[in-house]
């Protein structure tokens, strides 16, 4: 079983490698303009008024309430299609972009991501003290400068490990691009199957990377969550504390 | 009129030595009072809490609104900054009138959103519950106005900030979160908070309720230095004593109505109302 493993891994590191890359890619990607995308949804989403509540409430139920991989198969068989069939488009400079799978997973990923980032960005404004918003007001703060001083600071606060979660929930997510022929980690490790009929040694091969991944975000996110919750540790917390028992 | 900030107020009394140790200087005049409010109505749906309440203040009062809860009175003191949105009623802060617009079901909404923002700016509030920023140091809670408010560049604002702290005996806590210190120490870091834009009208919303027995006395100490500075203050407040002993007039409050008001010892000592007579049978 090693054997095969080091023979996986010696020759098509380079597959995993390149998989590794467009995995991190289309994570990061998805992540930072879904969550930009998210801050006007959750926004809006909050509005006392129902018609400006409506229109995040159906796209967000609309994509938390149906699978990713019949979004992600929507989009490229459906969208895809639709984009194929106009005329003379195949001949257009477009049409190398709007064949690529690639544009049509990270449109899906991203539009995903935010309905996710949007909710929890909801529960963490709707958490946000709202005497510390009142005194926002009170002192003359417009709208955006109170969301932008004091909501957002605080929201990211309350949101960071539900935040977390949901990145490491897209790192998984972006394996089913490779149902869509995209040769990413998981797209790799099925073409390293393919070639050679080792499933255990690709599947473990890319698992590994995986839990490497996630292994960074965890240890990330939590160096971020310490900073972002600075005001909770004590000041008597940093100092060295004097064990009992210990003369000095 | 309060004449000691001519022009942009930030930057002259900025400059003002005298103003940084913490003196003010007031020049008095009866032409425009500082606050006055007139026939303000609020309902809470079908719930009239306030029916029709007046009130001047003149530069230097210090006013304390009194009644048991339920009298309405924190819900007078929120509708002056528009916290809560008045039924009816008007108010004028150095004679400027906030500008209210009637909607069709019979309510009102703010006017003009600026000059609202303008206006709140004029009008410092200091809560019950404090209500600092819990993210931000104490320095920061008190800079955050001047600076992304009113504009003040951040180093005059710190300049400014670690005076006021040293007048409400926190500037050895200014870096600390306000998770961190006592209840009497978020309320005086809050009126340091509240003296960083300058205002005009102060608004206490019973300041020392939430606070142990112990913690009173340090804030009630800070608001007479306040008031003996001549400070023009609302104050919401249960403690008797400073009603009684520091402000110069008494407003009290029953059921939405103003039922006495007048010179704290006339109200307190030799009160007419039946109500006035009842409430201060209490024990406070």
């Amino acid at each position: 079983m090693f054997e095969d493993l080091i023979y996986v891994l010696g020759k098509y590191h380079g597959w995993l490698y390149d998989g590794l890359l467009l995995t991190l890619q289309l994570l990061v990607i998805a992540v930072a303009f879904g969550s930009l995308l998210a801050i006007p949804l959750a926004i809006a989403r909050t509005s006392k008024n129902l018609w400006v509540q409506a229109v995040p409430f159906g796209f967000i139920y609309l994509f938390r309430g149906t699978p990713l991989i019949a979004q992600l198969f929507m989009m490229y068989y459906g969208v895809g299609q639709l984009v194929s069939n106009i005329d003379g488009i195949q001949d257009s400079w477009t049409w190398q972009y709007l064949r690529d799978p690639y544009w049509y997973c990270l449109l899906t990923f991203i539009l995903n991501t935010a309905a996710y980032v949007a909710e929890i960005m909801r529960g963490g404004i709707n958490n946000v003290p709202s005497g510390e918003v009142e005194a926002a007001r009170a002192c003359g703060m417009t709208p955006a400068t109170t969301y932008r001083r004091i909501i957002f600071p605080r929201m990211w606060q309350i949101i960071w490990p539900a935040y977390t979660n949901d990145v490491i929930f897209t790192l998984k997510a972006t394996s089913l691009a490779s149902t869509v022929t995209m040769m990413e980690l998981t797209g790799a490790a099925r073409k390293i199957v393919a070639r050679t009929a080792l499933p255990y040694e690709a599947f473990i091969s890319a698992g590994i990377i995986y839990l490497i991944i996630v292994y960074v975000l965890t240890f990330g996110f939590k160096g971020i969550e310490k900073y972002l919750r600075r005001n909770e540790v004590r000041e008597a917390d940093k100092k060295p504390t004097v064990k009992i028992g210990v003369q000095a | 009129m309060v004449a000691m900030l001519p022009g942009s107020p930030f930057q002259t009394s900025l400059q003002d030595e005298k103003y940084k140790q913490g003196a003010l200087f007031y020049v008095m005049s009866t032409a425009t009072p500082a606050l006055k409010v007139e026939g303000m109505h609020k309902s809470f749906g079908d719930h009239e809490v306030l029916k029709g309440i007046d009130l001047t203040a003149n530069t230097g009062d210090v006013i304390s609104i009194i009644g048991s809860s339920g009298s309405g009175k924190s819900t007078f003191l929120r509708c002056i900054n528009l916290l809560e949105t008045p039924n009816a009623g008007h108010v004028f802060v150095h004679g400027e009138l906030i500008k209210m617009r009637a909607l069709a079901d019979g309510s009102q909404e703010p006017g003009d959103k600026k000059q609202l923002q303008r206006i709140r700016t004029k009008l410092a509030m200091v809560f019950q519950s404090f209500n600092l920023w819990s993210h931000l140091t104490i320095l920061e809670n008190v800079i955050e106005a001047p600076v992304h408010v009113l504009g003040v560049p951040k180093k005059q604002a710190i300049e400014r900030a670690d005076a006021l702290l040293h007048k409400v005996g926190m500037y050895e806590r200014r870096d600390y979160y306000p998770g961190h210190i006592s209840g009497g120490q978020q309320q005086r870091a809050a009126i340091a908070r509240a003296l960083a834009i300058e205002p005009e009208v102060m608004l206490f919303d019973e300041p020392t309720s939430a606070l142990d027995p112990e913690l009173v006395g340090e804030v009630l100490k800070v608001m007479t230095d306040l008031a003996e500075e001549g400070r023009t203050m609302l104050v919401v407040t249960h403690e008797m004593s400073f009603a009684k002993g520091v402000s110069n007039k008494v407003m009290f409050l029953h059921q939405g109505l103003v039922e006495e008001a007048g010179d704290p010892k006339e109200v307190f000592e030799n009160p007419k109302s039946e109500r006035m007579k009842q409430f201060l049978q209490r024990d406070y």
